[in-house]
């Protein structure tokens, strides 16, 4: 906590601002153990997927058939063969070692959650914020455009673009973020009908704030709330559709991975060899169970009414 | 009533029609046909199979003629599987599926509603924290994690609990016999049981703080009629309009279930059809699943209608 006295250098105006609205979330969001565990853990997954190359002395497409299927060495149950110092998770049916494949498995699932959503957002935000500014008849039309994609059973369309792009790896960021931008569209639109006649904007207006300022000041932060939160509750989402498409044969090609795909190889030789199919898993859900914790949190932080 | 359903019902087509014309154009859109195969047709030969199947015609006039059998209910032939009509194949696969998603939609909704209101009745006790807990990871952890691993455990190494010994078939459908029906079930119902007790809890914690359940209970009622008589019908309120985005759940999850178990529905018709260009195949089940959401949507809307008395259907 910052003493109100003023430090020196800075203007007694300053001192005496209080916390903005930012600074008190964050405060609450720092507050709640479960989403700075969320964060924390998030962070070492994407460090360990963006130095993966680093971190482990094989690569990631590095065939060695002398150690196919093998358990790591610290492996605890019966296993055909041990794979050697430095295979922490064990190899593959081709002798690959899995610690690598899981860290590029993140890599390509991380990088299709954040940019897919991003492609929502864009989207969502760009379509939302016109039909709620705009009101009557566009926006009528455009939230009954909404209405009926959102009664599409969407699945089904995200198989059939990625039929249509020929199962082209970056299109998979177009094609899932061309589907899920519909809610981010609600939301904003709501949350920009409800900003515009609000009382502190008229409030605002008559104190002679210039629309610019009326903009960013007043109304972006009532609107980037719950924005926020629904992106953090996007990005899993993103990645377990992409999962779902890899398990399927739809998404990423050999010898590039990603969690669904190795979960499907370690599906198909689960018998056999479990911790092909327990390092991918476990990773990909404490990465989810990160993503919503932080959302939760973030939701908590936002929200003025709880406090 | 019936004035509202016919209503509700013309309502749908333009959305229905909406999807058949994105789903044509987009399947179209896809490289390659249906019989591009490893071995080349001789040209003649393929110039006659594509004639027979109208693919020679421009794009617009095939999407005219598929419209004008569509509007007779002819859903065409398959191109891939030989000898069968569309409508013959979403004939048996479709019960099958429906089997498996209105076994999984029950099981969620009797299990999912009572954890709900056990753990909204012993709010931030153990019961409570533990049903939320393991709803926190029925929602996170996707059904093509729980799928191999829950067969791993019942299927492959046979866990016993309380003295029986689990050894499920790990896949196939065996005419739809109970042991089959097991896993892919419970697969398929755990995401959903995980929403529903969270949604339940969630309003029936409102509800018990209403002022007509303080009402019931000063008047003398016992806790059982309070819960049971009078909040319950208001807390099943939100779980029916869920029900719409349930069933979405339920479809995307039976692709992987019947992928992963072997079982013969139409969710996997769907992906074989999408890979092959099937394209009336895909447009059948597109159009089948696309109507059993408007349906369950519409009767969703009849159950809301049904429990609260403010709503009125007109």
């Amino acid at each position: 906590m910052t003493p109100i006295a003023a430090r020196k250098g800075e203007t007694l105006e300053r001192a005496f601002a209080g916390r903005s609205l930012w600074a008190d979330a964050r405060a609450r969001l720092f507050r709640n153990k479960a989403a700075v565990t969320g964060m924390t853990v998030l962070g070492i997954v994407a460090l360990l997927a963006l130095f993966a190359p680093f971190v482990s002395r094989f690569a990631y497409d590095g065939i060695d058939y002398s150690v196919v299927t093998c358990a790591p060495d610290w492996w605890p149950f019966e296993a055909a063969c041990k794979a050697g110092p430095g295979h922490w998770f064990g190899t593959d049916a081709v002798g690959r070692d899995l610690f690598v494949r899981v860290l590029y498995g993140a890599r390509v699932s991380l990088a299709v959650g954040f940019v897919a959503t991003l492609v929502s957002l864009m989207i969502g935000v760009l379509y939302g914020a016109t039909a709620g500014y705009w009101g009557g008849r566009v926006d009528a039309l455009m939230m009954r455009v909404v209405d009926i994609l959102y009664s599409l059973p969407f699945i089904f369309f995200v198989i059939i673009l990625m039929v249509m792009f020929d199962r082209n790896f970056y299109l998979m960021f177009v094609a899932i973020g061309a589907v899920v931008w519909l809610t981010m569209a609600r939301i904003v639109r709501g949350q920009t009908l409800s900003a515009k006649q609000k009382e502190y904007i008229e409030a605002a207006r008559a104190a002679g704030v210039s629309p610019f300022g009326i903009i960013t000041r007043h109304i972006i932060p009532n609107v980037v709330g719950p924005v926020v939160v629904y992106v953090t509750l996007t990005v899993p989402d993103v990645i377990l559709i992409e999962s779902f498409l890899s398990f399927l044969g739809l998404g990423i090609q050999e010898p590039l991975t990603s969690w669904g795909v190795l979960i499907a190889d370690g599906a198909n030789t689960m018998e056999s060899a479990p911790w092909m199919l327990v390092f991918p898993a476990l990773l990909m859900a404490v990465t989810l169970f990160s993503f919503n914790f932080i959302g939760d949190g973030l939701r908590d932080a936002l929200d003025p009414k709880d406090h | 009533m019936i004035g509202y359903a016919l209503k509700r019902f013309l309502g749908a087509l333009p959305t229905l029609f909406i999807i058949v014309t994105v789903a044509f154009f987009m399947m179209r859109a896809a490289p390659g046909g249906p019989f591009d195969s490893a071995r080349k047709l001789p040209p003649e030969i393929e110039r006659n199979v594509k004639a027979a199947y109208n693919l020679d015609k421009p794009l617009l006039v095939q999407y005219g003629l598929y419209l004008e059998r569509l509007a007779q209910g002819d859903l065409g032939p398959s191109f891939k599987n030989k000898d069968f009509t569309v409508a013959q194949l979403i004939g048996i696969g479709l019960p099958v599926s429906m089997r498996l998603g209105l076994l999984a939609m029950a099981l969620a909704t009797s299990l999912g509603v009572s954890l709900g209101i056990g753990a909204a009745l012993r709010q931030n006790q153990w019961q409570d924290y533990s049903v939320m807990t393991v709803a926190m990871f029925g929602i996170t952890i996707p059904t093509f994690v729980t799928a191999p691993i829950l067969t791993l455990l019942f299927g492959v190494y046979g866990v016993h609990i309380f003295g029986l010994e689990f050894n499920l078939p790990v896949g196939g459908w065996n005419g739809g016999a109970w042991r089959n029906l097991i896993l892919p079930v419970a697969v398929l119902s755990l995401p959903q049981i995980a929403i529903i007790a969270r949604l339940t809890r969630g309003s029936m914690i409102e509800i018990l703080r209403s002022n007509y359940i303080r009402t019931a209970k000063a008047k003398g009622l016992s806790a059982n009629a309070v819960v049971l008589r009078h909040a319950l019908r208001a807390a099943l309120l939100p779980l029916v309009s869920y029900l719409g985005p349930a069933v979405a759940g339920i479809l995307t999850g039976s692709l992987i279930v019947e992928e992963i178990f072997g079982v013969p529905g139409i969710g996997r018709y769907f992906i074989q059809a999408a890979l092959n260009r099937d394209y009336t195949l895909v447009m059948g089940v597109v159009i089948c699943y696309a109507a059993l959401i408007v349906l369950l949507n519409f009767i969703a809307d009849m159950i809301y209608g049904l429990l609260d008395p403010r709503v009125r259907l007109s």
